[in-house]
């Protein structure tokens, strides 16, 4: 192409200018780049630096493994179980549907649970595992890692769960823990942050609930990189959490597993307490249940049948259970007396079977009275009227003060839930919550422990250790914590008279070792053996003027619930008291027939410290007693082969 | 530069023209390309695959089509000019019917071995016709309405095609190329100055016609302009991009956090980190130094140009080297601003330094023919 050479030169020029123009223009642009980017990188870094930190660096917490529970023996009470449960990540199964059906010909699979999981897999992000079953058996899991490679995405993992070895004869003791619910955390007022991890277990009950704070532990805590998904990509830091204390309890676990076996049948109660230093060594309530049901997550079914079995399962009847104490609260009327100086060891009242006072007939067990009865012979054959006697001349004021001084109507310190307060009536109590005035009947009924008086098993065996020390004992149920030894100051005295306390003492002697003793039937054979005790029977109902017309109804012929209680306190070895025993069996009829049995068994199993040799017992028992203890003897727990001693 | 030397001319023939290549150009190109594998390496987790070593052999294959294109004499390409724009045009017209949808939105062809970009095509191929037109059209008529018109119809055919894909980015970069060598060219400034007037007018127009019956865009594309110009109002939705960005960015500080060091790239928060956002990555592990460098690596490689295409004397070869070195810019401008928020998303990648298929490789050819008009500019004899 020919081009004038004036055009190419004009062409030229503007381009050359143009270019230069143009040219300058975009370094220009460059220049406005390069200072944003300074501001950017520069001036702004700090600020941008912390939301990228902010972006990338996440807190998880790490749960703290709970303290475990020992008894005084060092036998695992409550531990943490490798508990193993299947997870799937989704976006590591090819085919969720196929692989769920092929792992489901593997383990069983529990529909609900699965259908749960599923709709949790879909909400979830896809690298995030998802439990598709708990606590799964040791063989599945083995069977799910055998077949690994025709199940992708799922991996067995262990993580800690709660369990209780010894089952049913701690439940009510130590309680049971459970995941976090929302009506937990709404009740606390400022939440460990460890709450808020799922499945996370707190104590719900008991002593798991009782002693949380000390079980817990603290949290770890790690810091981790998230990416943008979340998924932790890698750990930055860790800081180890604390784990939970550990607790050794007073409690002998095979006393407390022979008494859970022998009350087995009864709605009942027993405590049994070490009166040197107050170390409760049993305390067994019946019926139990198995507290790992409720770690689980307990069925509906099961939870039914808990609630509406008539003997109470759930509840620990030998704290929150109070009762009329009956005929054991009558060495707190005499001590009463004693110590008021209304009565002495010679003193005798008059029993013809019955007392009218201000009207009202009250009557004595026996119907044709005991006659000219003084105090020993007033606890051994348990006669009515002295105590009605007595108590009128002492007021209830001052048996109300004595039961005080004895551990009934007050609330001992335990870590146990619901620990009732008994009560131990006055005048002033009933006319502030009765708007009563207080009758002289009503300290009438008070003298043989019916009427307004209640207590529990905990506070019948309290006041027997008393009774048996003439010290202050305190029941107590931690051991150690932490193998730190709890210490226990020596219980101060009492301040009771120490003549009026062996007469007391020695009416419960004859109880069960003199042949009028309401408890004969029910002694220790060995002289360096032999307890002191009290029978109880208190009326849960009143019996009518048309029933006593008739003839008053055997309590075998009334249904289980009008039936009487039946109580037993005692201490024992008489002469060198070591142990005391509180007995309840709701309903039990009588306190000779049905509790004093149980009594005498539990006091010589706290005594020898296994089962006692037949010599024991009185010789016609021997053949009852040897086909029970082969019977118990199947109940008790299987030794602990990992049974390490943390005392 | 004489009269005399321009008509007494000389040209290097043979493989002599290797010695005639500009071998600065080809360097700062192969460094930015550098920069570009170590990036793909450190977004990868520090692993060749699977970015950087593909990029690699592309980025040879690139270098020798290059070299490949810059001896063959300027002239064969100013005379297929045409045929290339009409071939690109019938490709984009293909990609209209028959094209994959890639990132929602139809950009590429499948030829089984290669996905081919026609509208990476088309950015070449619409220079090359220009700077052919201009360089037949004598200089007087350049501003004559008739004579500018045809150019427009140029550009605007396949822009509306690149449009309709739909590719904003590169409808941009269309249109901005093409209009910078009709500005080479010497066109009137006036009507220069006439579009940026209607094109503030239009803009004003939209935004105010926001809420009223006779509004210009849909909802979501006004949404859109506003997470633009707020990112902070939707942190997680569409602002993210843009917010996780400027962090990764001004996280890195003077000297950046360390090779592989870098928290938002390494651990996804950032999008597209391989491809658009790379620079995100370059910034926040090497920090403003890191950056700056690369910017001047640019400029050094616009500066080439502008010098090769202000000493030659072939107007088609000063054209159509303005025209390529224009593109180049706007690609890295266009994909700064982006990551360093000041321009909304349009799609645009880093030139030799984002991963891709068919951009780099059409952008090295391209400089093939920088390098040819280079090799071929008319000489003095000597």
């Amino acid at each position: 192409m020919k081009r004038s050479p004036k055009d190419t030169a004009e062409s030229v020029r503007r381009i050359t200018r143009r270019g230069l123009i143009l040219g300058g223009g975009m370094v220009g642009f460059m220049g406005l780049l390069g200072a944003r980017m300074r501001y950017m990188q520069v001036d702004q870094a700090d600020e941008f630096r912390l939301l990228a930190e902010e972006n990338r660096v996440n807190i998880r917490l790490i749960p703290p493994a709970r303290g475990e529970i020992f008894d005084r023996n060092g036998r695992i009470i409550a531990h943490n179980e490798q508990a193993y449960r299947i997870v799937m990540v989704r976006e590591d199964a090819d085919d969720v549907d196929e692989t769920i059906r092929r792992l489901s010909r593997l383990v069983q699979l529990d529909p609900d649970e699965l259908e749960k999981a599923l709709a949790e897999m879909k909400r979830s992000a896809p690298f995030l595992p998802i439990t598709l079953a708990d606590r799964v058996s040791w063989e599945d899991i083995s069977r799910v890692a055998i077949n690994a490679p025709a199940l992708p995405g799922i991996t067995p993992e262990v993580g800690l769960s709660r369990n209780y070895p010894l089952h049913d004869d701690f439940a009510h003791v130590v309680g049971y823990v459970g995941p976090v619910s929302d009506y937990d955390l709404s009740k606390m007022e400022d939440p460990d942050q460890v709450l808020r991890i799922p499945r996370f277990q707190i104590g719900k009950v008991g002593l798991e609930a009782k002693m949380e704070d000390e079980l817990r532990g603290k949290a770890g805590a790690r810091r981790v990189e998230v990416n943008a998904a979340g998924r932790v990509m890698r750990e930055l830091s860790r800081q180890e959490g604390v784990e939970g204390t550990n607790l050794q309890l007073t409690i002998d676990h095979m006393l407390q597993n022979y008494a859970q076996a022998r009350m087995a049948d009864e709605s009942a109660a027993a405590v049994v307490m070490d009166v040197r230093n107050g170390d409760i060594l049993a305390i067994a309530s019946t019926p139990s249940f198995d507290p790992n049901l409720f770690v689980r997550g307990i069925s509906v079914g099961d939870y039914k049948a808990l609630t509406e079995n008539k003997y109470r399962p759930l509840a620990n009847k030998t704290v929150q259970g109070t009762y009329p104490p009956g005929s054991t609260f009558k060495m707190v009327v005499a001590l009463a007396g004693l110590e008021a100086g209304v009565v002495n060891a010679d003193k005798t009242y008059y029993c013809p079977g019955h007392l009218t006072v201000s009207g009202r007939r009250f009557h004595c067990w026996k119907g044709g009275g005991h006659g000219h009865v003084n105090i020993e012979k007033s606890l051994q054959q348990s006669c009515d009227v002295f105590y009605y006697e007595l108590a009128m001349e002492v007021g209830i004021e001052r048996i109300t003060e004595m039961a005080q001084r004895l551990g009934i109507g007050i609330r001992h310190d335990l870590p146990m839930s619901a620990v009732a307060q008994g009560l131990t009536p006055t005048k002033a109590w009933k006319q502030e919550v009765r708007g009563e005035s207080w009758l002289i009947g009503d300290t009438v009924n008070s003298a043989i422990g019916q009427g307004f008086v209640l207590a529990s098993p905990l506070q019948l065996a309290v006041m027997t250790a008393r009774i048996a020390t003439g010290r202050d004992v305190k029941p107590r149920l931690i051991k150690s914590i932490d193998t730190v030894e709890q210490e226990i100051a020596e219980a101060a005295s009492l301040g009771i008279n120490e003549n009026h306390l062996r007469l007391v003492r020695h009416g419960m002697y004859q109880v069960s070792n003199s042949q009028r003793g309401t408890a004969y039937s029910n002694r220790i054979e060995p002289k360096e053996f032999r307890m002191a005790g009290k029978t109880g029977t208190s009326q849960v109902r009143n019996i009518t003027a048309a029933e006593r017309a008739r003839g008053v109804f055997r309590n075998d012929q009334l249904p289980w619930e009008r039936r009487d209680h039946a109580l037993f306190v005692d201490f024992a070895p008489y002469d060198n008291p070591r142990i005391a025993v509180s007995i309840v069996v709701e309903h039990g009829s009588g306190g000779s027939t049905a509790a004093a049995p149980i009594a005498r068994d539990i006091t010589l199993q706290a005594l020898f410290g296994d089962d006692p040799p037949l010599d024991a017992y009185p010789r016609k028992d021997h053949g009852r007693i040897q086909t029970q203890q082969e019977k118990l003897r199947e109940m008790r727990p299987p030794e602990d082969g990992r049974g390490r001693s943390r005392a | 530069m004489s009269y005399l030397e321009y008509n007494v001319q000389w040209t290097p023939t043979g493989w002599r023209k290797i010695l005639y290549i500009n071998w600065p150009l080809a360097l700062l190109l192969t460094a930015v390309a550098c920069v570009g594998f170590l990036m793909l390496y450190s977004v990868a987790g520090g692993s060749f695959s699977p970015w950087a070593e593909p990029q690699i052999v592309r980025f040879g294959i690139g270098m020798a089509s290059m070299l490949v294109v810059a001896m063959v004499p300027l002239w064969f390409w100013r005379n297929v000019s045409g045929v290339a724009y009409l071939g690109s045009l019938a490709l984009l017209v293909a990609v209209e019917l028959f094209g994959h949808i890639g990132m929602g939105a139809q950009r590429w062809i499948d030829l089984g071995f290669f996905r081919l970009q026609p509208s990476e095509l088309m950015k070449v191929a619409l220079v090359m016709l220009l700077a052919a037109y201009y360089d037949w059209l004598p200089v007087k008529k350049v501003s004559h309405p008739l004579w500018v018109l045809v150019p427009v119809i140029i550009i605007l055919v396949p822009t509306y095609l690149v449009l309709a894909q739909p590719d904003l980015g590169t409808a941009i970069l269309l249109l901005a190329g093409g209009g910078a060598i009709m500005f080479f060219a010497g066109v009137h400034w006036a009507y220069f100055a006439a579009v940026i007037a209607a094109g503030v007018g239009l803009v004003t127009a939209v935004f105010k016609s926001r809420g009223t019956d006779w509004q210009l865009l849909k909802d979501y594309q006004f949404r859109r302009i506003d997470t633009f110009l707020d990112p902070s109002s939707d942190p997680l939705g569409a602002g993210y991009h843009i917010t996780q960005s400027k962090i990764a960015l001004g996280s890195g500080g003077w000297t950046g956090r360390g090779f592989m060091q870098g928290t938002q790239s390494r651990l996804n928060f950032l999008p597209e980190k391989h491809t658009d956002f790379i620079f995100t990555t370059l910034a926040e592990e090497f920090g403003f130094i890191g950056g700056i460098s690369l910017l001047t690596l640019y400029a050094l490689i616009i500066a080439f140009c502008i010098v090769s295409a202000l000493t030659n004397a072939s107007r088609y070869g000063s054209l159509l080297t303005l025209g390529i070195a224009t593109t180049f810019f706007l690609f890295f401008a266009v994909n700064m601003s982006m990551v360093m928020g000041l321009a909304p998303v349009v799609g645009v990648p880093l030139p030799l330094v984002s991963y891709g298929g068919s951009a780099m490789m059409v952008l090295l050819a391209a400089f093939g023919l920088v390098q040819s008009a280079h090799v071929h500019r008319p000489r003095g004899r000597r």
